[in-house]
């Protein structure tokens, strides 16, 4: 799910890097208001974590790869804002050092997996969780989050991919950047996180916070903040 | 530190010597490139060209440790899973230590 350069035209990844910019700067806002110095050492590892969890490549047998992102996991532990500066620090340096990820495509692909993404997993998980707080509702209100917080960032970047044919191409037809239009990008990006990496995303967040629920109850943002943060 | 955090850490450093799963898996099941990170050749390959805009920005910026490894053009398996070991170790050494700034700078609360 990460855009590399020249995917996307200057239309497309010029008002991301805005809207990035902007999400960040209030992100980092929330986080000085919310967090507290005590709780700083999770701020790396929830970032370092997202780093690795994308390093694990999952197949599709004679197709594709693909990755969990673990966004979802960072915001219902430590918060979706918290969230947003995390994962955009694991992008950011799988762009900068790693060439995973294209540099023009920085804001487009951290609008994707470290904004977009965490909020609809967070919600998700709050809509889920409202009912049922016991362990068997954590368990499955994580799994919905992580399932289709990553379905949901798929299918957006799908949607980034798919609409470059229509606008940038040459007086001939050919597409400048990707060449591939929504109705092929959509089913694609759909499809194969849905049978695969999406199962890997709900997994490791349902467990993941299972651990905390049991351990290190407190410590779960999305469980412990009521409507003031909302 | 506290405990749990030691033991976050923990896990983290076995993730990340686990990592070579994430190169091992996609060579066992035959499968490629993410949908949508093609090589410039790759897309000529597909679709008969490089479109003019993707020729222009793609070899714009070279990272370091391109694609995870030190050298992509070993074709050794074990060598690469040695590389991207370290490139996961390179990379979450890097993060905690921009997120460890970036926290001193932004967090002020005591609670």
């Amino acid at each position: 799910m990460h855009i590399p350069d020249g995917y996307l035209s200057p239309q497309t990844y010029v008002p991301l890097f805005g809207a990035f910019i902007a999400v960040t700067a209030v992100a980092v806002k929330k986080i000085r208001k919310e967090v507290s110095v005590k709780n700083i050492p999770y701020l790396g590892m929830a970032a370092a974590f997202s780093f690795i969890i994308m390093m694990f490549n999952l197949p599709i047998p004679g197709g594709t790869t693909g990755h969990a992102v673990g966004s979802a996991l960072v915001a219902i532990i430590l918060g979706p804002w918290t969230a947003v500066v995390a994962v955009s620090v694991a992008l950011i340096i799988q762009a900068l050092i790693f060439g995973d990820g294209g540099i023009t495509a920085i804001g487009a692909n951290c609008f994707n997996m470290a904004i977009f993404m965490p909020f609809v997993a967070y919600y998700l998980f709050k809509i889920f969780c409202r009912h049922n707080k016991k362990k068997s509702g954590v368990f499955w209100s994580s799994f919905v989050a992580g399932y289709f917080s990553l379905f949901a960032a798929a299918v957006l970047t799908a949607i980034e991919f798919g609409i470059q044919p229509m606008i940038a191409h040459t007086s001939d037809g050919k597409a400048l950047y990707c060449p591939y239009d929504l109705k092929i990008a959509i089913p694609a990006m759909a499809i194969e996180h849905l049978v695969i990496f999406c199962f890997a995303e709900g997994l490791i967040t349902a467990l993941i916070v299972m651990y905390f629920y049991k351990h290190e109850k407190s410590l779960i943002y999305a469980l412990d903040k009521g409507g003031k943060n909302e | 530190m506290n405990k749990l955090q030691k033991k976050i850490l923990v896990f983290l450093m076995i993730l990340t010597l686990l990592t070579p799963v994430g190169i091992l898996l996609p060579i066992f099941f035959d499968a490629g490139d993410a949908w949508g990170e093609w090589s410039a050749e790759t897309i000529k390959n597909m679709i008969g060209y490089v479109p003019q805009g993707l020729a222009k920005y793609t070899d714009n910026y070279k990272a370091p440790l391109s694609d995870y490894s030190t050298n992509s053009s070993d074709p050794s398996v074990i060598h690469q899973s040695g590389y991207y070991i370290l490139s996961g170790v390179i990379g979450v050494i890097i993060i905690l230590v921009v997120m460890f700034i970036f926290s001193k700078i932004i967090i002020k609360k005591n609670e």
